[in-house]
């Protein structure tokens, strides 16, 4: 094992990076690399080889052939190319080949080299032809972008939802640019380009010219540019030999590498793992490849052939004619348990387990040494994680079984981990079997989850292999197996159909949109759900759109907010798919004083919204609904009747606008119409009544009956009308507990203390106390103060 | 009076570095389009706006008109439009008319969205709908917060409430976390993290993430804030809806404190002109009465006149040079302090004769007997009372509310009775206030399930408190329910009153509640605060129907200093009251340790009302 580090090499003090063999290619490749267009896909992804005959000046006397080779240089599937000059090759998201075109039409073949189906890049495009042309990945998809050969910019962000744009001019733009990429932001496509020693940015409605901060003097021109596998860093590469790396915003530098070779390089890819605050890239010439970054250094390999990149998430591919190998940086528990000397509990763990096997008592010692620093349960989670990232089953299996060892000293260590990664490499070594060639990382397989690897699998026509690994995982018969069947069913079914337009859309069903919207919300970005839902909303008719929605409410709630403001008319179908007939009475009610204007109109309304709470058991809700619907139709007659205006005021205001108009009986009649109970009524007349200062109506009214609501309201009311001398008439009626209160209110000062004296109450009497003022209220204080301190005495 | 900190409090960390921030944003934005150009900004931004860059700063940027967005259709002639907004729907469809009568007109201009503080997905598929996307030009201006004192910062998102508690609406969630980043980067990384509440826990997941996925910019910086706290406004809604009455939150109630300013009316100023003062730490006589029971106020106002008084007194037996000194160095702050103190004096008259024509004292004697639990009979009638005689829609809406939560629940006969009479007086289009108040959980019906509450506290008697824990759960598992009473119990939120509680020189935070009520949730950070963490809370917290939803996350504290570990700061999502933050800030004074408040804004009773009612449009 000592030797195990051997192809470790440092970057600078904290990263190592380390290269390893994938596969031996044993595919027969009748052509150099260098000759033919090439494209492989991400996540392990398939191999478009077609050779270029239309680059060289030879007649294309020869049709040529187009290639497609698994990872592992399987092949997949070989067809002669009839259509016009491709000029750019590249995959989509889905596995599916895009071919574009000198004139703009991009083809789309399918893993085996099905023709799926070809659309144009429009009319400018046609007409300038092609001069170069990039797929790239976004949120939506997979996307187009071309450089005509008027060197205007046309891009669709989503091939399978066409929709073009044209980008705006560059300002004094004679020739092409010297390089230029794709740039994600936000969900908008950008393309930054460089011409001479000026980098612009491309949006849809502006081009504005970028600096990037601390780059070194003395560029001329820009001869490479590379987007990290995120879209959050930028690398670029200067005719000086200069490399600067910052972020894909432009606002801050993370590094510069001067490598003083002033040849432009072949290729440009980043090299970096999720999380990690190492940041590299890779670039390849000729026969030189080289790993830079924060560092002075830089790490070189030399390149035996013709070599070509594909960048993944975690690190680069590198494949020619012979190899296919995977460079990435190290991943902090392999280093941890493998770097040399390292005391790490995982390193030592491994260790013991080794000295165990040989059964030494060092492995004693060495356990001992972890576990006095209560470091056990690390060690073991150390091994478990390290074991993920190796390639070799034999080095997995020890590490695994260092984890399971230390694992026997625990007492409540969860076994969850460990079986989930036994569980994982099976699977990863599985299909990385040279005869499936789907190389993923333990990073990828999770980034990728295994859903998506399971419908790769299936799009590969590899059913037995995915049955396999739903029953080893046990997955739900739903999810896996029956699934899997239900493609296989499909494709059998495909292979039978004559070539139609048929295809398409039973391939449109074997997406996973709807796992797709699970994960976005599982990630909290609304964006990113909204993004899904317009998508799957295409995608699928209303019914199962709603129905989706349905069973995702945080998706649900945030369409239902769209749709209040720009689709109405959904929001009701929402609704009513759903039978939530509580919220389409809402609905109803809501309309009716917005979208109708006539009386009929809103009554209409209100039917129906009490009809939906008749459905939804709400008789609270149908019973206003149907009152409000007898009050307007009453409101309208009011206003036929006596004018003024009726409508839209409460029951309450309805009466106290009849009282104030001196419509006495109807305002009666409304009142037990709408039963509204005494005590309201008698607040509201005594209001009304003083309000027109009608004192002799008043007065009439508070002798109709005893007062529900007392008399001091009327003592209260006269005052704040001013009229002291209603307002003593009232004050006798009231009550012996309000009374005070009452006599104060009206200026009755002396009085008021004679009844809290009688009342024996402290509470009155300091309240009269309180309001003695003056020379004149002397005496009744007096009267007070002894009164008390009689009560005192007793 | 006016309480002063421990000699060794620590120092707050500097925020008017954010105001900066914002402002440099601003202007590179304005920049991007150069030349003339006209801003059209919403009614909701222009104060938050005012407080970072005055017409002046922007003119000097080539802003040349500024437009409110509104249902008008603008007049503007500048070659270039540039609008600033939040994201809302309704805003790209007034930008769309715009453009589109432009483009109707054959007329080609350059226009501009600066979204704040962030741009929405939605909004730019409307503006595509619109047909208009390719025309307009999209920035964001990540403007999410905003100084408003020296220990508050506000994201000025009144709409999160609704949005987040009404609707279900989780897209504030990622600009909170955004928030949090960019305090974590400008001032250290948060050695502890707690909180309670679904929302706290998306927030707080959203921007670990966003933590890790950082260039690690924050690394190596030493914390300036030792402790982070996250709470849902939902779970407590108790304290929000109670009458204010330390000045602060009384001035908010009775004037509405916008944006940290307030315009005090001519009833105030004594003269016949409105006047919009800032309120915050720089007004020495505010600073000193902010935080204290109103019946204090006046007495403190007047003492301090008289204390002015003395000092121009002073000026009497002066020569000629000492008065030259005074009023060269003098004069002026006595004057300020002069013209402060008379406007202070004002609002509380103001206050006061507000008040008494409401019977004030009635309805704080209701309130607290809501909070306590006993004469809800009566309590009940006065509310029947009060929606009768229409004193306010709003205080109804609240004090009904209010009965709910501290009753988990009105039974079902005041449940219908309360709403026709409040559909008989205010309206029937409050059929759909009281639909969005159930769906809040602000005001429901007892379930008839809960007449069982009866049996279950019998219960609870006989068996042990686990098996008691799994019966109320299995109890409120039918309807979301408040458990106010038990909660309060746990918690002591009714202080023991024996003799009269001295408002003046206060022994607890009930003190922002006359002594009759601590507030819950400045009670459950006090409580975390102190165990560093929920343990021994976890009944408290499966009362609060938060058994998933509480979390600690602590790290190494080796980088923190002591000094910082006493500097917390509190996450309100979906607002705070001023009531609130007078406590936290007593709390403060007594265990020597700092709060700073981030709200999604500040709130109070008649803000959460309003956001929950239909209003005819």
């Amino acid at each position: 094992m000592d030797c195990y580090t051997a192809n470790w090499n440092p970057l600078g003090d904290s990263a190592f990076y380390r290269k390893y063999e994938l596969y031996s290619m044993d595919w027969d490749l009748k052509e150099d690399l260098r000759d033919c267009l090439v494209a492989a896909a991400p996540y392990g992804g398939p191999i478009a080889l077609l050779r270029n005959p239309w680059r060289k000046e030879k007649a294309a006397s020869v049709r040529p052939v187009l290639e497609i080779y698994s990872a592992s240089g399987m092949p997949l599937a070989t067809l002669m190319w009839k259509s016009g000059p491709v000029v750019s090759l590249g995959w989509s998201a889905e596995e599916e080949l895009l071919c574009v075109q000198e004139d703009g039409v991009v083809l789309v073949y399918g893993l085996h080299g099905d023709f799926r189906r070809h659309f144009s890049m429009g009319n400018e495009v046609l007409q300038n032809r092609v001069l170069d042309a990039r797929i790239f990945h976004t949120e939506f998809g997979s996307g187009v972008a071309i450089l005509t050969g008027a060197h205007r910019f046309t891009l669709s962000a989503n091939v399978s939802d066409l929709k073009l744009r044209r980008m705006p001019e560059v300002p004094g733009l004679q020739g092409a640019p010297s390089c230029w990429t794709t740039l994600c932001r936000d969900r908008v496509a950008h393309i930054l380009l460089a011409v001479g020693p000026d980098l612009y940015l491309l949006d849809h409605a502006a081009c504005s010219p970028v600096t990037l901060p601390g780059l070194a003097a003395g560029v001329s021109s820009f001869l490479q540019m590379a987007v990290s596998f995120t879209s959050r860093h930028l690398a670029v590469f200067t005719d000086t030999g200069y490399i600067w790396m910052g972020t894909a915003s432009f606002k801050e530098k993370l590094c510069e590498f001067n490598c003083n070779i002033r040849a432009p390089p072949k290729q440009m890819v980043w090299c970096s793992r999720p999380r990690s605050k190492e940041r590299a890239v890779v670039v390849a010439w000729e026969r030189r490849l080289m790993v830079v970054g924060d560092a002075p250094e830089s790490i070189q390999f030399v390149l035996d052939e013709d070599s070509y990149l594909v960048p993944e998430l975690d690190g680069v591919r590198i494949f020619s004619r012979t190899t296919h190998e995977f460079l990435h940086e190290v991943p902090v528990a392999s280093e941890e348990i493998f770097k040399i000397a390292s005391m790490a509990p995982g390193a030592l763990l491994l260790e013991a387990q080794k000295e165990y096997e040989k059964e030494s008592q060092k492995a004693d010692e060495y356990l001992r040494e972890i576990q006095e620093l209560g470091q056990l349960p690390q060690a073991v989670q150390q091994c478990i994680e390290a074991a993920g990232h190796e390639h070799w089953p034999d080095m997995q299996k020890s590490l695994l079984r260092a984890a399971s060892f230390g694992k026997c000293f625990l007492d409540r260590f969860p076994p969850d981990s460990f079986v989930r990664m036994c569980q994982d490499l099976r699977i990863l070594n599985a299909i990385r079997d040279y005869h499936i060639g789907i190389p993923l990382t333990y990073s990828q397989y999770k980034q990728l989850t295994i859903q998506v690897l399971l419908d790769r699998l299936v799009l590969r026509r590899l059913y037995p292999l995915a049955i396999q690994i739903c029953e080893y995982l046990r997955l739900p018969e739903v999810q896996g197996v029956s699934r899997i069947l239900a493609h296989w069913a499909c494709y059998k079914l495909l292979e039978y159909e004559p070539r139609s337009g048929e295809q398409v859309p039973l391939l449109l069903k074997m997406k996973r949109s709807k796992l797709a919207l699970s994960k976005a919300i599982e990630s909290g970005d609304t964006d990113l759900v909204f993004t899904v839902l317009l998508h799957l909303k295409n995608e699928l008719n209303r019914g199962d759109f709603f129905m989706t929605l349905r069973n995702q409410p945080m998706a649900l709630s945030l369409y239902r907010q769209f749709c209040k403001h720009q689709e109405l008319e959904t929001l009701k179908d929402l609704y009513n798919q759903d039978d939530n007939h509580q919220e389409l009475g809402s609905f109803h009610i809501r309309a009716s004083y917005t979208t109708e204007e006539h009386v009929e109109g809103r009554v209409a309304a209100l039917q129906k919204a009490a009809e939906a709470f008749n459905k939804a058991k709400n008789d609270f809700a149908a019973k206003a609904t149907e009152d409000q619907m007898r009050l307007l139709r009453l409101q309208r007659c009011l206003e036929d009747e006596l004018g003024g205006r009726f409508l839209d005021l409460s029951v309450h205001d309805t009466v106290t606008t009849l009282i104030l108009g001196g419509q006495n009986k109807r305002a009666e009649q409304v009142a037990r119409d709408f039963r509204i109970p005494d005590k309201r009524l008698w607040w509201l007349k005594l209001t009304a009544l003083a309000d027109l200062e009608d004192w002799e109506e008043l007065e009439k009214f508070s002798k109709s009956k005893k007062s529900p609501i007392g008399y001091l309201p009327f003592v209260e009311i006269c005052m704040k009308q001013h009229n002291k001398y209603e307002a003593k008439k009232y004050a006798s009626r009231v009550g012996p507990e309000q009374k005070v209160k009452a006599l104060l209110l009206v200026g009755d000062v002396a009085q008021a203390a004679d009844v809290a004296i009688e009342h024996r109450n402290e509470a009155e009497m300091s309240l009269v106390l309180s309001h003695c003022t003056g020379a004149t209220d002397g005496v009744t204080a007096d009267k007070i103060q002894r009164a008390r301190a009689q009560a005192q005495k007793k | 009076m006016a309480f002063p900190h421990r000699p060794d409090a620590p120092e707050l960390p500097d925020f008017s570095m954010l105001k900066r921030l914002a402002r440099d944003q601003l202007i590179y934005l304005l920049e991007q389009l150069p030349g003339k150009k006209d801003l059209f900004i919403e009614a909701d931004l222009m104060s938050p706006l005012d407080r970072i860059a005055n017409v002046s700063i922007l003119k000097q940027h080539e802003v040349d008109k500024l437009y409110k967005v509104e249902n008008k259709p603008a007049l503007s002639s500048s070659e270039q439009l540039c609008f600033l907004v939040r994201p809302r729907i309704k805003n790209m469809r007034y930008i769309a008319n715009l453009v589109n009568a432009d483009k109707l007109a054959g007329r080609t201009r350059k226009y501009k969205v600066i979204f704040s503080p962030q741009k929405f997905y939605a909004c730019e598929m409307v503006l595509e709908e619109e047909g208009i996307y390719g025309d307009v030009s999209c920035d964001e201006w990540a403007f999410s917060l905003l100084p408003l004192d020296v220990d508050l910062l506000s994201m000025e998102l009144p709409e999160f409430f609704r949005d987040y508690f009404l609707e279900g609406d989780q897209r504030w969630i990622n600009t909170v976390a955004q928030a949090l980043h960019l305090l974590s980067t400008l001032y250290g990384p948060f050695p502890n993290c707690y909180g309670i509440g679904r929302c706290a826990k998306m927030s707080h997941e959203l921007w670990k993430k966003l933590e890790e996925e950082e260039d690690g910019e924050s690394k190596g910086r030493r914390p300036e804030i030792g402790h982070v706290f996250l709470l849902d406004r939902d779970v407590d809604f108790v304290t929000a809806l109670c009458s204010q009455v330390v000045y602060e939150g009384l001035v908010d109630d009775t004037f509405r404190i916008k944006c940290g300013s307030v315009d005090f009316g001519p009833e105030v100023t004594s003269s016949d002109k409105s006047l919009k003062v800032l309120l915050n730490a720089k007004d020495k006589v505010f600073s000193e009465i902010r935080n204290e029971h109103f019946s204090n106020v006046f007495s403190f106002l007047s003492q301090k006149a008289r204390n002015l008084q003395a000092q121009y007194d002073r000026r009497r037996g002066m020569d000629i040079k000492q008065m030259k000194n005074f009023v060269s160095q003098e004069l002026k702050g006595l004057k300020q302090e002069h013209r402060l103190l008379s406007l202070h004096i004002g609002a509380c008259e103001s206050i006061m004769k507000k008040k008494t024509k409401q019977d004030f004292q009635e309805l704080i004697k209701t309130e607290h007997a809501l909070l306590e639990g006993f004469d809800i009979r009566e309590s009940t009638g006065y509310i029947e009372e009060h929606i009768d005689r229409q004193v306010s829609p709003i205080e109804s809406l609240r004090l009904m509310c209010l009965l709910s939560i501290t009753e988990n629940g009105l039974i079902p006969k005041d449940y219908r009775s309360l709403k026709t009479q409040y559909l008989q007086s205010y309206g029937p289009e409050h059929l759909l206030t009281f639909s969005n108040l159930r769906r809040a959980g602000l005001l429901t019906e007892q379930a008839p399930g809960d007449t069982l509450t009866a049996v279950e506290s019998k219960v609870s008697k006989l068996v042990t408190d686990k098996a008691a824990g799994k019966i109320t759960d299995a109890f409120s598992s039918l309807a979301k329910r408040s458990n106010f009473r038990a909660i309060s119990k746990k918690l002591n939120l009714i202080p023991r009153v024996d003799g009269e509680y001295d408002l003046k020189v206060p022994r607890d935070m009930a003190y922002v509640f006359s002594g009759a009520y601590v507030p819950l949730s400045c009670r459950i950070i006090e409580q975390v605060l102190e165990r560093r963490g929920w343990q021994g809370l976890d009944e408290v917290v499966r009362l609060l129907n938060c058994s998933e939803l509480a979390f600690t996350d602590m790290s190494k504290e080796d980088k923190a200093s002591t000094e910082s570990l006493r500097v917390i700061l509190v996450v309100f999502l979906g607002g705070c009251t001023f009531s609130e933050i007078s406590a936290l800030r007593f709390l403060g004074r007594e265990k020597g340790c700092r709060f700073i408040f981030l709200t999604t804004a500040v709130t109070n009773s008649a803000r959460l009302m309003e956001a929950m009612s239909e209003v005819k449009a």
